[in-house]
Parts: C-alpha cells; sequence; structure tokens
C-alpha cells in the first residue's frame, strides 16, 4: 500500500467496515422481507415493492438531505436516539451505516426475492410431509437452494456500499477515521487538484470492486455446473 | 397594449445587438448576481445565464474549456492562475466583492454575545466549516481557528464537520445537526441587513480578507458585451448597492 496518503487508508478501512457491517445487517434484515414479498398474495406487495425499490430511482444527494433532517436533532430517528440517552445520529458512523442500510436495501432484497420465487413454496410442502417444521425446512431447504442469491445480494451491497458517495457528502462531515470513506476523500484529491492522489485511490477501488464482480461471476458459472451435475 | 408594445420595442432592442453570456459564478454570489441580473438585462439588453458552482470546481471546469464568458470567482488565486496560464483577457481582472466571514447558528442566542468564548467555551458537539482547501470561506474558518488556538484541539475531539461548499455547510447548521457553522454573510443577511438565528462577526485581523476577483475569459466568443458587463458591475451605482446589501464589502 505504498504510496498512499496517510488519511486514504484510513478512508478505505472506514469504507471497508461500513460495506461488511450494511452488508451483513442488509442480509439478516432483508431475508423475512424478501420471503414474505417472495410468497405473499396481499394487495400490499406492490406498494412495499415500490417503497423498497425507492432508493434506485432517488439521487442519492436527495435521500442524503431527507436523512439529514431525519437523522439530526429535530427528525424522528435522531429525537429517537437521544431519547433512548443517545446523540442525534448525523456525522457519526452509525448514521453512516443507517444511510446505506436504505441505499442498498433494493440490491440485497431483489436477488434475495428473486431467488425465493424460484425455490417456491412447494419445497416447504414438500419438507412438511417429511415433519419437517416451517422454520426447519427454511433453513435446511431453502436457504442452500437460494445461496446464490444470497451471493449475488452480498457481493451487490458491498461493492455499491464501497462506492457510495452521495449520501455520505450529505449526512458524513467528512471526519477523519470516523467518517470520511474512500469515495470522498478521492473526491478531495480531485477538488484540490491533486490528480495523482486521486488516481491511485480510484485505481484502488476500481481494482477491488472488478475483483469482487469477477469472483460473483465465476462463483455463480460454477454453481450452475454443480447444480447440473445434482 | 403599451405594455404589448414596450415587450415588442424590447424585444428588437434586444436581438439587435443582444448577447447571451455565460458567467462561472462561485455559489456565495449567485444570490447577489441573481437580483443583478434583470436590472443588468434592462440596460444593456444582454442576457446572464449563471452557473454556479464552488469555486475550485468552476476552475477545473474553465482550465478544461468550459464556454463561460465570465467568471466570478470566490478568491483571487483561481483568477490569477488562469492569467497565468493565459485562459484570461489580461487586464480585466478585478475585486467585485470582498466577503466577510461570520459564525453562525439556526437557533437564536446560541452563540451568546461573545463568540470567541463560545469557540473555546467547547459546550458544542459539531461545528461546520467549508472545506479549507476548496473553499475560500473555509480557508478564512481555517484561519481564524488557528489564531484562537483552537484548529489542533477541534480537529483532535472530531468536532469539526466539513462542508463541499458553504451552501451544503449552512445547511449543517441550519438542519441543526452542527451547532454552528463558519459560513458567509451573504448567506444569512436579511433585506433589513440583520441576520437570521444568532452570529458572531470575527474581527477582520483574525483572517486573510475574502476577495472576491471576476474575470473576463479568454475563449469567450462575446468579449464587447462580456467587457461591458464586468464594467457594469464594478461602476454602476445600483449594482453596488445590491453587492453591499447582499452583505459583502465593496472597496473603492
Amino acid at each position: 500500500m505504498a504510496g498512499f496518503a496517510t488519511g486514504d487508508l484510513t478512508a478505505l478501512l472506514t469504507s471497508f467496515r461500513l460495506a461488511l457491517l450494511s452488508t451483513a445487517l442488509l442480509l439478516v434484515l432483508c431475508t423475512p422481507l424478501a420471503w414474505w414479498l417472495a410468497t405473499t398474495r396481499s394487495r400490499l406487495k406492490p406498494w412495499i415493492e415500490t417503497i423498497a425499490t425507492m432508493p434506485l430511482v432517488l439521487p442519492p444527494t436527495v435521500l442524503g438531505f431527507y436523512l439529514l433532517s431525519v437523522l439530526g436533532p429535530n427528525g424522528w430517528i435522531g429525537g429517537l436516539s437521544m431519547a433512548l440517552g443517545g446523540a442525534p445520529l448525523a456525522f457519526t458512523f452509525t448514521g453512516l451505516v443507517i444511510g446505506s442500510l436504505i441505499y442498498s436495501l433494493p440490491f440485497v432484497l431483489q436477488p434475495l426475492q428473486a431467488s425465493f420465487q424460484a425455490t417456491g413454496t412447494r419445497v416447504i410442502e414438500v419438507a412438511a410431509t417429511l415433519r419437517a417444521t416451517p422454520l426447519d425446512a427454511f433453513l435446511r431447504v431453502v436457504l442452500p437452494l437460494s445461496r446464490r442469491g444470497y451471493l449475488t445480494a452480498a457481493v451487490l451491497a458491498f461493492a455499491h456500499t464501497l462506492g457510495e458517495f452521495g449520501v455520505i457528502l450529505m449526512i458524513g462531515g467528512n471526519i477523519p477515521g470516523r467518517t470520511q470513506v474512500a469515495s470522498i476523500a478521492l473526491f478531495n484529491h480531485v477538488e484540490s487538484l491533486d490528480y495523482a492522489a486521486a488516481h491511485r485511490l480510484a485505481l484502488t477501488l476500481l481494482v477491488l470492486c472488478f475483483v469482487l464482480l469477477l469472483t460473483l461471476h465465476l462463483a455463480n458459472r460454477r454453481e450452475r455446473t454443480v447444480g447440473v451435475a445434482l | 397594449m403599451r405594455h404589448l408594445c414596450g415587450i415588442v420595442a424590447l424585444l428588437l432592442a434586444g436581438s439587435a445587438a443582444a448577447a447571451e453570456l455565460h458567467v462561472a459564478v462561485a455559489a456565495n454570489f449567485l444570490d447577489p448576481l441573481q437580483k443583478l441580473t434583470p436590472i443588468y438585462q434592462r440596460a444593456s439588453g444582454h442576457r446572464l445565464l449563471p452557473s454556479a458552482g464552488a469555486t475550485g470546481q468552476l476552475y477545473a471546469q474553465i482550465q478544461q474549456g468550459a464556454p463561460f464568458d465570465v467568471f466570478l470567482s470566490a478568491d483571487r488565486e483561481r483568477p490569477q492562475q488562469l492569467e497565468t496560464a493565459g485562459l484570461t483577457v489580461a487586464g480585466t481582472r478585478f475585486t467585485y466583492a470582498t466577503g466577510r466571514l461570520v459564525l453562525w447558528s439556526s437557533k437564536a442566542g446560541a452563540l451568546g454575545s461573545d463568540g470567541a468564548a463560545f469557540l473555546k467555551g467547547g459546550g458544542y458537539r459539531f461545528l461546520a466549516i467549508a472545506n479549507p482547501e476548496t473553499a475560500p470561506y473555509g480557508l478564512a474558518a481555517q484561519q481564524v481557528l488557528q489564531k484562537l488556538r483552537l484548529w489542533d484541539v477541534l480537529n483532535d475531539q472530531k468536532k469539526l464537520v466539513t462542508g463541499e461548499s458553504i451552501a451544503q455547510t449552512r445547511q449543517f447548521a441550519a438542519t441543526g445537526n452542527a451547532d454552528a457553522a463558519f459560513i458567509a454573510v451573504s448567506q444569512v443577511i436579511k433585506p433589513d441587513g440583520s441576520f437570521e438565528g444568532s452570529s458572531w462577526l470575527p474581527p477582520a485581523e483574525l483572517y486573510e480578507p475574502i476577495d472576491q476577483d471576476a474575470v473576463l475569459l479568454a475563449r469567450s466568443t462575446e468579449q464587447v458585451a462580456a467587457r461591458d458587463f464586468l464594467r457594469w458591475l464594478r461602476s454602476d451605482a445600483e449594482a453596488l448597492k445590491i453587492i453591499r446589501a447582499a452583505g459583502y464589502i465593496v472597496k473603492p
């Protein structure tokens, strides 16, 4: 990692911490929601799906501005946090995690939902004839069958959070070691015309994301061949 | 009918020598420029089309050949550097306004009577400044904090949050997320000259003057109209009155 400005390495680490934590939380939070969406016949389904897709459409700065209002001392999440004895959440790492959860939600929800839909409820019914409880069937049958969906969701969420910019620009406040992530550090280099430093950081991010996505595609290919062999 | 005649006359007069001037303007001066625009358009027939941004961004865009006629910067350095690079028309650069820095909070009474005491007291969670590397008002804020011997302390305590522009910096304080922010007087001054919320004007000796320079760009295809606009901006009594009312100092 020679040649990096000291702040850049910290910023990369902050980015990784954020991406890792957001991805893990999203996989857990989206599993029940995706399953519900994949299996429900409720009239609410299109409404929930629409809301869950909104982060794809909204410009990140708009999302960021709303978050800045909501996370602050006058907003309801910030207010809730203060009522629980905490502090307002703008300019904190926790605030960034909340922002990332919303921002990357569709990238986890969609692959999981698609994968659950492909599996279908039939496998649970079959498992039930073998006296498996629904939870048992979900954990032992549906989850293993959906591992490609999970892999896709995880990689997309991780890469997308790593590249997150607009939301963090609005709610992060650019504090080194806390809320200054790689994309913001990169932007600062460009803004202050330090193109050499910007190139180094940009190339690092580019290579990282390329490797991540390539891993995903290679893994997906292998899964497919294994699937056929089974 | 008289209105119609007036409009037709205006259109005719306009079409004779009307030019469209693309003005790259530092975000802090966008508001005053928008007030100046209709007055100048009436007086000259030329149209002003402002593109606002951070001075650093506009500078980079001009370097890359952006099609602007006039650059209203938030500092002296950027126009000077463009001049050195031969991208401006020699002899057209001048200081059109001198900005004033203000420490501002959206809450009335939050800063007390002495802003320096408020800053030193440390009874706040976040203080917002614009990025000192790209925004002149951010640099001025840094100078004030350094003179008060607070710069290193606040950085260590991670109390400083940085906005990319003074517009964003103001937003941090306006939403209550930052307790106070160093921004431009022009952003919080009311038409009657008073301020919203609470404010403190740091003494001028705590920071370098924020001289904002204007310059005519070499690649402009409307040199005559652009020269006319710069002359007007520098000398028209009504224009100077508007600039002063917006919270700037205009040096004679």
